[in-house]
């Protein structure tokens, strides 16, 4: 497996790193570098260890093994207020017996700054967020959507070389959520300060992100920029928990260096290149090719294509006022696949039970083998 | 259109019944709390000679309590043991509550909590006794210092004065500090704590500026509970305080019952409950100061 690298020099870097709690193994060898001014995401689903990986990060956590340095430092030993990194919590941890400005303020006490100056950056760093004007207020009269930002006020005010994020959208509201999820990305860019974001939300990594670690079961099983992990995924699983996937079963051959020989039940037959097995090739093993539904498209009465078409029957459809998701089974596979399409000017809308033809091409094919 | 509403009868409204349902409590609060502090009250604007009780309303009883020495002596001194109960109970209580809510596992902590009620399973009266036998002058502590060879003599300043009405005190009251201080810490979100950290301060300064402001309601309330109580205990400075020890209650007790007083005596227990108040209401107050952040 090959990640693609940080684009700028390494901010943070992890070399075999080990956690246990007990006999559970909660990460398993992860090693990653993590560029300056990156806006990095650790991405998986529950249990797969990236808040672990994020509290190691931080201090909260020690390792069991392996090496974490942070800004060219070796953090073994460091504790968590001597290590240039903040924090904003899950929970966000406003200190309820603080106003907004003491909160805000909280870890400037050591700064060697005035009283006046002390003001004055908590001003600016209210103001950043867009909370100007709210550091009289009680941390307990604030929303939810609120709390966050003075959570992020708090840790930005510090300078830190690292941002930890750890699931900061999760508590809000849908809407809330993918307006901080700009203001956020808006945010980096300003400050230019390294973000590593936890999330379990695919859609906020590839948003946000300028790469991201996908997570499974303690171990980073893909760390590419999100086209890269949405086109090429290096495993069903990645392919699965990143956007919708299908997978047909296939049985490939390599014919030579640059071109495989797949054969798709229900696509066919079709020659790929090396790029689209990023998994690497294993010949003999069970193979199947995935394939993204919006790189397929349904051929309307009259249409014409140069594409490969393919047949099938449409066993149900969602509309989604600007698309339609089409379930259809090919001839010759067991379960439908996911197609989507825009429902544009003039374009029908297929029944349940309608025959579809459906044209594809080989470049989106991806192979797992 | 139902009959009740067109014609509401008695214990029908929303407000009898509410007044039907507490009223067995509330009649025997009334009769068992109510009608002896207004006696008590009343008692002390008459006063009394040998046996007749005179009940011309007067201030007489306040200015003697006043103008005798010897009873704002014992009022000071109430208020100065139970201050120091007060605050030894307190401080040993925080460390305990603070090791039961941070370091025993989540499973432990009810069973430490039960372990720490232990004492009440005794009576208030064998646990003062059996001090005494600890603290004596041939008792446990100094039978096992001279043994061990700490010291010559027998320590003396432990019993039969207002260190043994401390000591005894803060025993006895320690449960009831260690619970409100053991809640208040249990609620405090852990992540708090983290976030403490996280922004530069030790472990020290984050108990500093979080756990303990977080934990002074619970304090304040462990405070309250040791304090009121205390101030009006007689059983333990009767028993372990020797007459360097007594408290107001000893005087109250001997108004009543030895001098045939009763009026003095209601005097005092009102002057006794007026000093109590002004310190709660001023504990009350500072409580309010950390509560206002919190909901």
């Amino acid at each position: 497996m090959k990640d693609t690298p940080a684009q700028s020099s390494p901010i943070i870097t992890l070399e075999n790193v080990e956690k246990y709690y007990g006999d559970y193994h909660a990460l398993r060898g992860i090693s990653a570098e993590i560029g300056q001014g990156e806006f990095f995401s650790l991405l998986g689903p529950s249990g797969c260890g990236k808040t672990t990986l994020l509290r190691t990060i931080a201090g909260f956590e020690a390792l069991s093994s392996g090496r974490l340095t942070i800004d060219g430092r070796d953090m073994a030993g460091v504790p968590a207020n001597k290590r240039p990194t903040n924090m904003v919590f899950q929970s966000y941890a406003i200190f309820p017996h603080l106003s907004v400005a003491e909160n805000v303020g909280f870890g400037l006490r050591r700064a060697p700054l005035s009283k006046a100056e002390k003001a004055r950056a908590v001003g600016e760093a209210l103001e950043m967020v867009g909370l100007a004007g709210y550091g009289a207020r009680a941390a307990h009269a604030l929303s939810g959507g609120q709390r966050q930002r003075v959570a992020l006020a708090r840790a930005l005010i510090l300078k830190p070389k690292v941002l930890l994020l750890d699931e900061p959208l999760s508590a809000l509201d849908k809407k809330l959520r993918e307006q901080m999820q700009l203001e956020l990305r808006r945010l980096q860019r300003q400050v230019g300060i390294t973000f590593i974001l936890v999330t379990h939300d695919q859609e906020e990594a590839l948003i946000m992100s300028d790469r991201i670690a996908v997570m499974f079961e303690g171990q980073i099983a893909q760390l590419d920029a999100p086209q890269m992990l949405y086109r090429r995924p290096v495993t069903r699983q990645v392919g699965e928990f990143i956007g919708v996937m299908n997978f047909l079963p296939a049985r490939a051959t390599m014919t030579d260096q640059d071109h495989i020989e797949v054969e798709a039940s229900g696509l066919g037959r079709a020659v790929i290149g090396p790029d689209q097995v990023p998994g690497g090739f294993h010949p003999g093993q069970t193979a199947s090719v995935g394939i993204r539904p919006e790189t397929m498209s349904i051929l309307f009465a009259g249409e014409t294509t140069d594409r490969r078409v393919a047949t099938g029957i449409v066993e149900d459809r969602a509309y989604y006022g600007d698309m339609t998701y089409y379930e259809v089974r090919l001839e010759g596979v067991e379960r439908p696949m996911t197609i989507s399409m825009k429902n544009l000017v003039g374009r029908p809308v297929l029944d349940r039970g309608a025959e579809a033809r459906v044209a594809w091409d080989a470049g989106s094919l991806v192979l797992f083998a | 259109m139902s009959e009740s509403k067109a014609l509401p009868k008695l214990g029908q409204s929303e407000a009898a019944q509410g007044y039907l349902l507490i009223a067995p409590p509330l009649l025997y609060a009334l009769a068992l709390l109510a009608v002896p502090l207004g006696a008590i009250v009343l008692f002390s604007f008459w006063s009394q000679d040998y046996l007749t009780l005179d009940h011309a309303l007067t201030l007489k009883n306040y200015r003697e309590a006043f103008s005798e020495p010897l009873y704002g002596q014992l009022l000071l001194r109430s208020l100065m043991i139970s201050g120091a109960v007060t605050v030894v109970t307190v401080l040993s209580a925080f460390p305990i509550a603070y090791f039961v809510s941070f370091h025993v596992a989540p499973g432990r902590k009810s069973m430490w909590i039960f372990l720490i009620t232990i004492p009440f399973w005794t009576s208030y009266l064998i646990r003062v006794f059996l001090w005494k036998v600890i603290l004596g002058y041939n008792g446990v502590l100094n039978t096992t210092l001279q043994g061990l060879g700490f010291i010559d003599e027998p320590l003396t300043f432990i019993l039969y004065n207002a260190n043994a009405v401390v000591i005894t005190l803060a025993h006895a009251f320690a449960p009831f500090a260690i619970l409100p201080i053991f809640v208040a810490l249990e609620k405090i979100d852990r992540s708090l704590l983290e976030a403490g950290r996280d922004l530069g301060e030790s472990h020290l300064m984050t108990f500093w500026r979080v756990t303990l402001p977080l934990a002074m309601p619970g304090v304040v309330a462990a405070v309250l509970i040791v304090f009121i109580p205390t101030v009006g205990d007689y059983v333990t400075p009767r028993l372990v305080g020797g007459p360097g020890g007594l408290m107001i209650a000893n005087m109250i007790q001997t108004q009543f019952l030895k001098l045939n007083n009763a009026p003095m005596g209601a005097a005092l227990a009102v002057l006794a409950m007026a000093m109590v108040t002004a310190v709660s209401i001023l504990f009350i107050l500072i409580n309010r100061r950390f509560l206002k952040g919190s909901k």
